[in-house]
């Protein structure tokens, strides 16, 4: 009988979860304190900082693009990071005369999306400045949502487009209407078919879990932070983990 | 940091749903389902509001000529036709049918068409972009694994074809580990997400 099946999948599944729970909590109360060094620093968000700068100087448009998976699934945590993205770059570019445009390619994400950019209005007193319009469905198929999309990147001024989400590889179509439109295009994704292209295709790719730590690095608030260094011990247990396996699946212990 | 009833709500239901897939009590996991079917049904709502959204936007495209507005009206002529069809025949019968098979199959296989020559720009592209040593082992391995897909010219190299060639050992040795390491990564980053959400700290259904 092995480890799982003496515990139970669920039983371990759930102590994951409440010390993953845990670990943010303590996180978050030690960035409170300032105890803590800052996070490593990502080019590719050195520079999305620079491009907002940019885009509500030049008086242009941010794209998000959300991807096209729900947030029942899977895929879900990389939609969620999409629209908490959104709202950072709302907030930030919110003294722009263009407020950002967010596409997907689900009906909730639309909403959510919209709601994301009402929320951030409304926060800095700007209701009247929000547009539905500022998050849009532009096809529920995977080749209908990029389609849909490079008409938002062609004519609407687009300075720079991330995409964090659900995408496949024909997040490639995207990233190529960006290129010729001269926007930089940032992008992540939890697919990785769509990583693959996004590291060949994009200006800025993210890789694995740098997606996730989006939020950290735009100042979303310590618990952003706190969640990525969770992250940070659980990969280092799971290599602990896995080489220890290894080592005794290699000497037939296991 | 302020909790509004909305997030109470979203915490509460979030947390009954996650408690339903761990402990093993046939209530729970009876409530889970229920919410469950309520969240189907709120996605196809969310969908019909979307599609709203998508002719409005077109629409307004339109109405205010704005660049390419021609695009928009085709796509505003294909959707009404497509809802009346399938909304008047329902969506198995043979027009809705013919409209997948000969309008939308078509449409997307050539978009996939385009996307190979797209793909191969981008990466000759990427040489001029980030020309590294990560760059120059990413296009390595894509050559390597493409050429070692089929036979060359009709023949087979006994040091890239076949189960032991150098395109079965990338596959299935540094590729697969390096997918189960994003993999992992990306997990590890979900969690984070659905517990932020869960915590109250990302509160995306608040308007």
């Amino acid at each position: 009988m092995n480890f799982s099946e003496l515990l139970g999948v669920e039983i371990i599944g759930l102590v994951f979860v409440l010390v993953f729970l845990a670990l943010i909590i303590l996180f978050i109360v030690y960035e409170r304190s300032q105890k803590l060094n800052p996070l490593r620093p990502i080019r590719a968000f050195d520079r999305l900082r620079r491009e907002i700068g940019l885009a509500v100087e030049a008086g242009k448009r941010l794209h998000v693009s959300l991807g096209r998976g729900g947030i029942t699934g899977l895929e879900g945590g990389s939609a969620l990071v999409g629209l908490s993205t959104l709202d950072r770059i709302a907030r930030t570019a919110s003294i722009s005369d263009r407020p950002p445009v967010a596409t997907s390619g689900d009906g909730t994400l639309t909403l959510l999306s919209q709601n994301t950019a009402r929320g951030v209005f409304t926060s800095i007193g700007l209701e009247n400045q929000f547009e539905p319009s500022s998050g849009r469905l532009v096809g529920v198929t995977p080749f209908s949502y990029a389609a849909g999309t490079l008409p938002v990147i062609y004519d609407e001024q687009v300075a720079a487009n991330i995409l964090a989400g659900h995408f496949g590889s024909e997040v490639a179509l995207i990233t190529d209407a960006a290129e010729r439109s001269g926007g930089m295009t940032l992008g992540g994704s939890d697919n990785l078919s769509a990583q693959a292209v996004l590291y060949a295709a994009s200006d800025e790719p993210l890789i694995g879990e740098e997606l996730y730590a989006t939020g950290a690095y735009l100042k979303a608030g310590p618990a952003h932070n706190a969640s990525v260094r969770a992250q940070d011990v659980f990969r280092w247990v799971l290599i602990a983990v896995i080489l220890v396996g290894a080592a005794l699946k290699f000497f037939g212990i296991l | 940091m302020k909790i509004s009833i909305s997030a109470v709500i979203a915490i509460a239901f979030g947390g009954l749903v996650l408690a339903g897939y761990f402990i093993d009590v046939p209530r729970l996991a009876l409530i889970r389902d229920v919410f469950l079917q309520y969240a189907s049904i709120l996605l196809g709502v969310a969908l019909l509001v979307g599609l709203v959204n998508l002719f409005s936007v077109h629409w307004h495209k339109v109405t205010s000529s704005e660049k390419n507005y021609a695009y928009s009206t085709i796509l505003l002529v294909a959707f009404v036709i497509t809802i009346l069809v399938a909304g008047f025949f329902g969506p198995t019968a043979s027009w809705s049918l013919w409209i997948f098979e000969f309008i939308q199959v078509p449409v997307e296989t050539s978009l996939m068409a385009i996307l190979v020559v797209v793909l191969t720009f981008a990466s000759i592209r990427l040489v001029r972009r980030r020309m590294n040593l990560f760059t120059l082992v990413f296009l390595g391995t894509a050559l390597i694994v493409l050429i070692g897909s089929a036979p060359l010219f009709g023949v087979e190299l006994p040091l890239l074809h076949g189960p032991s060639g150098l395109r079965a050992l990338i596959a299935q040795i540094p590729a697969v580990a390096g997918a189960r390491g994003l993999l992992l990564g990306v997990a590890l980053g979900t969690i984070a997400t659905g517990l932020r959400v869960l915590m109250g700290v990302d509160r995306p259904y608040e308007g």
